[in-house]
């Protein structure tokens, strides 16, 4: 609460009668942008609430044009809602896995795999339950389709909340405890400020990818029965469906305005504002600048939030206090610890036997072992398209990447260009691409290739980048000095030096590739289905006429992989980039 | 078996009050203050803290400590880095539990943070989203107290500290006195009983390190703002003598009281005078003599009792003007120390008399002039850590650098000149001196630090000579040196895994103080040409000019 009380700016203190003009206009346009904000909720919620009409759940969505802005709406709202669960989640799973040492154990490997898990493949299972839960409402749907994008977001969110949970400073920790805060107050004034920053960029990437899950998720195919809710993704496959190619390229265009739109009016004025959320000896050269936040500082409004909320925020703080201090220690004795430590491991070890053996069991009574094989063989031929993606994307974007980065003034202009492709969701491309595939006989096997790269190439893109721009002036000049050709200078400094970022790069990227393959091995453009062998093609199949058993084996099978990768390839790799390749002063 | 130890702690504490209050009377009447009768604040009793190292083996970081922070007093801590100082200062305020031993707030024994502590860190530890004020009236909101009311609490210690102005700008925008200035208001409004600062001055330049040091000597002397006593601790002698009213001095490896010492000179405090000069270069004594002491090396120390009796005595004659006392317990006043043992701290000698409450007796007894280092030295009770001694951290280079500025000066130089000479604070002098101690190119007695001839022979070479000199004192006289050159010296391939070196040393360090070993015998070795280390493959090799 007190965050937001205290968030004021030197700015907004000097009110010199200059400024009262601007300062009363800036007012106009927040209590604007407030109203219109209520206005759009308003004419939004109806639709969202409403009971399922006469013919059921409706299983496609109107195409008419006039459509397109509310549906765009109503996919901003799924995406705002989802959001909010996602941080709500993140944060008390994150404090539960922080605080307790035992509950850790368990949360944080849980987290690592559910972040594997392709969430695409949970639609089926999940669609079912919502649709129990919410009977006769549309709410039921929608439910499941935010519950398929919190499914995407909340994990990368819990682990940067997670880890800046554990990289506290131990002196702020220790000032947080001998002052004697509140669990509560410990809360506001010190882990969510620590963690503002890498939660809010959490927050952007999460956003970014969730895009191509919720228009994925706006039109669910179970059971051999189609759900559409109204939205943008839904929209774009009722067009590609009828075939209508100009409407398709509307929503594109009304999906680059949304895009643009949450990034001038939200990410913009947050990330400017979280800087003083920045843990630094000094002020950052560089500030990071937003009209909107200046016309937010420049209006009283947030003196009267703070006026409003004071109130709040101090009952809260004394509502909170039977939370207990931080940092008050009443260890147990060693042996009994010890004790419950055991007692702890053999619970959860025996909990993973009964869950493992429960598997093996349901499957050999269902699909058999053989079965099994054959879908671990899918697996193989997804996992050679998805290791040839990211050589391939590496190959062409990481110098590319670097020659962008290092141009300080390319590099500015390009950052935000890449930012808003990468969470462009790429299946609004897939009815043009299936075109072209059928018109010059790409076989859908090298063409998934393609379409998975079109989603998960920006981030190798993206990092490197971001890794180029961080090379040391001095070593750049050092390269120059020596006048070393053009092969030393990518062989000795360029390529090791943004080895860590294509690091992380390659794994989000190879990570989104396998969830892309469940619709980019199964595709349906009008008349047309493409549909090539691989682990993907075979879940959304399973999927589509509710073969349970086989999505879920199909599922797990995918997650293994994916641990697998990253433990067996991206963690070695991250930790000799760590060690080998740091550029420390 | 625990209680027992603490009862017969507790008895000699009393018999040594009590001596202490009688003489306190009739000699120093200003110490009246530090009466038995008087309050005592906080009391630890017999802390010890332990680490498992990744071989389950324990490594003790303090052993055994006993301190009373008394009512109005100022205490200053003193020791190099790695005695567990802070360590202890955080055990006393709550925030580290010790592995034994308990702590008291006002009779209370501790089960978190000590809320009678208000804690000033080295490096501010203010929140850089909060401004000023919001910082200042932080541990305000912690207590409940209304909006209005904290307001002006904290204005208030604003203005004392010299903030008026500042309350709205954040940590960022001010220099680093400033912020120390904001994390002591933050600490002031709380009214502590016990002010804690840790190494509170370290992190400013010289000039605004003086112009706190004054402010809050002069906050203390006002009491308006509530403090009863401070406990600092630091690493900077002079801050020390300057500041405290008592200063303890802590050992290393592990940590441990060595000597305490009260400084009873009026304030404010004449940096130059010969008195001020006279305790600055006892401490730095002290200090040198903890551990490799060319002239009583600590395995020296337990075979023959005449040495370490002779090297007691030769420090007898110096006689520092001051007193000195080291019991089993700290927990008498310091105005206890009788004329006859003013100077009574024989470093590591000490550690003889910290295992048994009766020898804390016999140590404070008025024993004529017996020398209580010789006293210890009957019952060196850890030789063992003497046989494989810690490498300093220092470097060769640095090490170098340090001969040519002591060969300026043939007839040697006190250490303490030598710090101001370098700007150097104990932490950066000391394993250079170490260092130079351990190869024997140094000499330190009582403070003095000349070259040896050894030391003379590495200034007079040129650069492969030094290299060739350096290595030949490395394998005589550094212990891990030795064994990885004898170690690869004894493999065929003359190849060894760097890992099979850091599990030795992880028997007996934790894992960070492990690396930082391996780091400096691998440094000292490639420095004199005996071996190398390939860090991609965890390889010691042996190198070609010394095969």
């Amino acid at each position: 609460m007190t965050i937001f009380t205290t968030a004021r700016t030197p700015a907004t203190q000097s009110k010199s009668p200059i400024a009262t003009q601007r300062r009363i206009i800036s007012d106009c346009l927040v209590v604007a942008g407030i109203l219109a904000a209520f206005g759009a909720l308003a004419y939004l919620t109806p639709g969202v609430v409403a009971p399922v009409g006469p013919q059921g759940i409706p299983s496609t969505v109107p195409t008419n044009l006039g459509a397109l802005p509310y549906d765009a709406m109503r996919s901003v709202l799924r995406m705002a809602i989802a959001l909010a669960f996602s941080f709500v989640f993140s944060v008390l799973y994150g404090l539960a896995a922080a605080r307790s040492r035992r509950a850790g154990k368990v949360l944080i490997p849980l987290l690592d795999i559910l972040q594997s898990v392709p969430i695409l493949g949970f639609l089926s299972a999940t669609v079912t339950i919502w649709l129990a839960l919410f009977p006769g409402s549309m709410l039921g749907v929608e439910a499941a389709s935010i519950f398929a994008i919190f499914t995407s977001q909340a994990w990368n969110m819990t682990f940067a909340f997670h880890r800046s949970l554990l990289n506290e400073p131990a002196e702020l920790d220790e000032a947080a405890r001998i002052l004697r805060l509140t669990r509560w107050q410990r809360f506001w004034k010190l882990d969510m400020p620590n963690a503002a920053i890498p939660m809010l960029w959490n927050c952007m990437m999460s956003v970014g990818g969730g895009w191509f899950f919720l228009t994925a998720s706006e039109m669910i195919s179970v059971n051999n029965r189609a759900y559409a809710l109204p939205g943008i993704g839904s929209y774009v496959a009722a067009a590609s469906s009828q075939g209508d190619f100009g409407k398709v390229g509307w929503a594109i265009f009304a999906m680059i305005v949304v895009v643009l739109a949450i990034d001038g009016l939200v990410w913009k004025p947050l990330t400017a504002w979280a800087e003083k959320f920045r843990i630094t000896q000094s002020e950052s050269s560089m500030q990071r600048t937003s009209l909107v936040l200046t016309i937010i500082r420049q209006s009283h409004i947030d003196d009267w939030l703070g006026m409003l909320l004071r109130p709040v925020g101090d009952l809260l703080d004394r509502i909170m206090r039977p939370l207990g201090r931080t940092g008050s220690v009443s260890a147990p004795k060693a042996s009994r610890q010890r004790a419950g430590d055991i007692a702890f491991n053999i619970v959860i070890a025996a909990a993973l036997i009964a869950g493992t053996a429960a598997l093996l069991s349901s499957i050999r009574s269902t699909i058999g072992f053989g079965e099994t094989w054959h879908i671990i063989a899918l697996g193989s031929l997804t996992f050679l398209r998805v290791a040839l993606l990211t050589i391939v994307c590496s190959v062409v974007w990481v110098p590319i990447g670097a020659m962008i980065g290092m141009n300080p003034r390319l590099s500015r202009f390009m950052q935000p260009i890449v930012q808003v492709l990468a969470s462009f969701p790429a299946n609004f491309l897939f009815p043009f691409l299936i075109l072209w595939f059928l018109a010059w006989r790409i076989d859908l096997g090298w063409g998934s290739i393609l379409l998975m790269a079109l989603g998960t190439q920006w981030y190798i893109l993206f990092n490197v980048i971001a890794g180029a721009s961080q090379i040391p002036d001095d070593l750049r000049e050092m390269a120059a000095n020596m006048r070393l050709p053009r092969i030393m200078r990518w062989t000795k400094l360029i390529l090791p030096a943004v080895f860590s970022s294509w690091c992380t790069g390659g794994i989000t990227a190879a990570g989104g590739a396998w969830n892309a393959s469940i619709i980019a091995e199964y595709v349906e453009s009008g008349s047309h289905t493409l549909i090539t062998p691989g682990l993907g093609s075979y879940i959304t199949e399973a999927t589509a006429v509710g073969d349970t058993m086989k999505t879920l084996v199909g599922v797990v099978v995918m997650s293994l992989f994916v641990v697998a990768v990253n433990r067996l390839f991206w963690n070695p790799l991250e930790r000799y980039a760590a060690k080998r390749f740091a550029i420390t002063a | 078996m625990m209680n027992l130890t603490f009862k017969n702690t507790a008895a000699a504490g009393t018999t040594i009050r009590n001596a202490a209050s009688k003489r306190v009377t009739t000699t120093r009447a200003e110490f009246a203050h530090l009466d038995a009768t008087h309050g005592n604040i906080i009391s630890a009793q017999h802390i010890s803290q332990r680490f498992a190292t990744d071989k389950k083996t324990d490594l003790t970081v303090l052993d055994d400590i006993s301190f009373t922070l008394y009512d109005n007093e100022i205490v200053a801590i003193l020791g190099r880095s790695g005695a567990g100082k802070s360590t202890f200062l955080r055990i006393l305020a709550g925030l580290v539990q010790p592995s034994e031993g308990s702590v008291e707030y006002r009779g209370t024994p501790l089960d978190g943070p000590n809320h009678g502590v208000s804690l000033v860190f080295q490096t501010f530890a203010l929140m850089p989203w909060l401004t000023v004020q919001a910082n200042v009236e932080l541990g305000l909101e912690a207590r409940g107290m209304p909006r209005s009311q904290r307001r002006d609490v904290a204005l208030a210690a604003i203005d004392a500290i010299g903030l008026d102005g500042f309350e709205s700008a954040y940590p960022k925008e001010l220099s680093g006195g400033m912020r120390q200035r904001v994390g002591i208001a933050r600490a002031l409004v709380m009214r502590p009983d016990a002010l804690f600062m840790d190494e509170p001055f370290s992190a400013l330049d010289v000039l605004t390190a003086e112009n706190l040091r004054q402010e809050v000597l002069s906050l203390w002397n006002g009491k308006d703002q509530g403090i009863r006593s401070i406990l600092m601790v630091t690493h900077n002698i002079e801050e020390a003598v300057e500041m405290a009213d008592r200063v303890i001095v802590f050992g290393s490896h592990p940590g441990r009281l060595i000597a305490q010492t009260s400084i009873d000179l009026p304030r404010p405090r004449n940096r130059h005078s010969a008195e001020f000069e006279a305790r600055v270069d006892y401490l730095y004594s002290v200090l040198t003599g903890t551990q490799s002491h060319p002239q009583t090396p600590r395995s020296a120390a337990g075979k023959t009792e005449g040495d370490a009796a002779t090297a007691a005595a030769s420090r007898q004659e110096q006689a520092a003007p001051m007193a000195a006392a080291v019991p089993s317990t700290l927990s008498q006043p310091p105005a206890s120390a009788a004329p006859s043992d003013q100077y009574s701290s024989a470093a590591e000698h000490a550690q003889g008399m910290q295992t048994t409450a009766d020898k804390a007796v016999d140590a404070a007894q008025p024993a004529g002039a017996t020398p209580v280092g010789a006293n210890g030295a009957h019952t060196m009770p850890r030789a063992t850590a003497a046989d494989q001694p810690f490498l300093p951290n220092a470097t060769p280079g640095g090490l170098a650098g340090l001969l040519d500025v002591i060969a300026e000066n043939p007839s040697g130089i006190d250490l303490a000149d030598l710090a101001s000479l370098l700007s150097f604070e104990v932490d950066d002098l000391f394993p250079l001196i170490d260092a130079g101690a351990m190869l024997r190119v140094l000499a330190v007695r009582e403070g003095r630090v000349r070259l040896t001839d050894q030391g003379w022979a590495w200034h007079d070479a040129d650069i492969l000579g030094s290299k060739q000199v350096f290595a030949r004192l490395a394998l005589q006289h550094a212990p891990l040196v030795r064994t990885i050159d004898l170690a690869l010296k004894q493999s065929e391939t003359g190849r060894l895994r760097g890992e099979l070196v850091l599990n030795l040393l992880r028997n007996r360090h934790e894992d960070a103080k492990a690396w930082q070993q391996f780091h400096i015998a691998v440094t000292w070795g490639r420095y004199g040409e005996l071996f190398d280390y390939d860090a991609d493959d965890d390889l010691l090799i042996i190198d070609e000019a010394n095969k």
